[in-house]
């Protein structure tokens, strides 16, 4: 088991998945994200999948799972970093990760975030990035 | 668990891995991209390759009996269409009854999105299907490149 780590910055979950992990990691990284938004209450979640040199279904499936339970929980998700091999057999695949909102690094990911929930707020004091 | 790798006669690459379990998607898919690579197919093709035994290797994880089977990969000899790489993920489970309908993109038995098999054949150049209700599942899959 690869126990994948959750860091907190600011109002953000961030965890980085790496291509050697099982299922069964994921899994408890879905659990554990689920735990920690319950605990903190921020309003976002990023993913890095930059290490991931291969998504097939049952990773797109629980990206799309997860996003769906973060959002339950008020909070928004963004999946960033996938790389272009990567894309290109996703949509060979069949997986769009319909409902799950993409960016092409961190940095635009958090900036999405930020946005969204300077929306969700309804302040508007800090802009885009 | 166990890999090898071994050179035939005519020194063609080949490598097998023994499917237990869950960790077996990943040693399966590592040993795909490795010999991909070896083989000098391009990043892409490695994608699609890894991402086509990830598929095949967790059907047999899930759907075979005690989630047990064998992965075999190997170089093919070369041809005008150039280098190939045949991998054949097999298991003695209860076999799919209706191959057309395990085709169909979003049929599933399982707990899936029933993507797998019909996201495997856009994602090879040949993939071969061989079974039947009771007799186990032979999946063979083959890539090309210049
Ligand atoms: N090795 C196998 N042994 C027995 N049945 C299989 C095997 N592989 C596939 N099947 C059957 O074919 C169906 C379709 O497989 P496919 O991989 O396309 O979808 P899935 O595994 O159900 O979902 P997904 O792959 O999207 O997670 C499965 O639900 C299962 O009934
Ligand atoms: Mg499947």
């Amino acid at each position: 088991m690869v126990h994948v780590p959750i860091i907190r910055v600011a109002d953000t979950l961030i965890a980085t998945v790496q291509d050697e992990l099982l299922d069964s990691d994921m899994l408890a990284l879905q659990e554990d994200l689920a735990a920690t938004l319950e605990r903190s209450g921020v309003g976002g979640v990023l993913i890095d999948l930059s290490a991931a040199a291969t998504v097939d279904s049952f990773l797109g499936r629980l990206l799309s799972d997860i996003a769906t339970g973060a959002r339950l929980m008020g909070a928004n998700t963004v999946v960033v970093g996938i790389q272009p091999a990567v894309a290109i057999s996703l949509v060979e695949l069949g997986l769009d990760l319909k409902g799950v909102h993409t960016a092409l690094n961190p940095e635009r990911g958090l900036a999405w975030l930020l946005k969204m929930n300077d929306n969700r707020s309804g302040s508007n004091g800090r802009g885009q990035h | 668990m166990s890999n090898g790798t071994s050179n035939n006669g005519t020194s063609k690459m080949e490598m097998r891995v023994t499917v237990s379990g869950e960790g077996d998607i990943v040693a399966a898919r590592q040993a795909a991209r490795q010999m991909a690579i070896a083989l000098g197919f391009g990043s892409v093709d490695q994608s699609r390759i890894a991402t086509a035994v990830s598929e095949l290797v967790r059907n047999v994880v899930r759907y075979a009996n005690g989630g047990r089977g064998e992965v075999l990969l190997h170089e093919l000899p070369s041809t005008p269409r150039g280098v190939g790489i045949e991998l054949v993920v097999a298991d003695d489970g209860p076999g799919i009854a209706d191959l057309d309908l395990a085709l169909h993109p979003g049929y599933t038995t399982g707990p899936g999105l029933g993507m797998g098999l019909p996201g495997t054949r856009r994602l090879m150049d040949e993939t071969t299907i061989d079974s039947s209700h009771g007799r186990g599942t032979t999946v063979t899959i083959r890539k090309w490149h210049r």
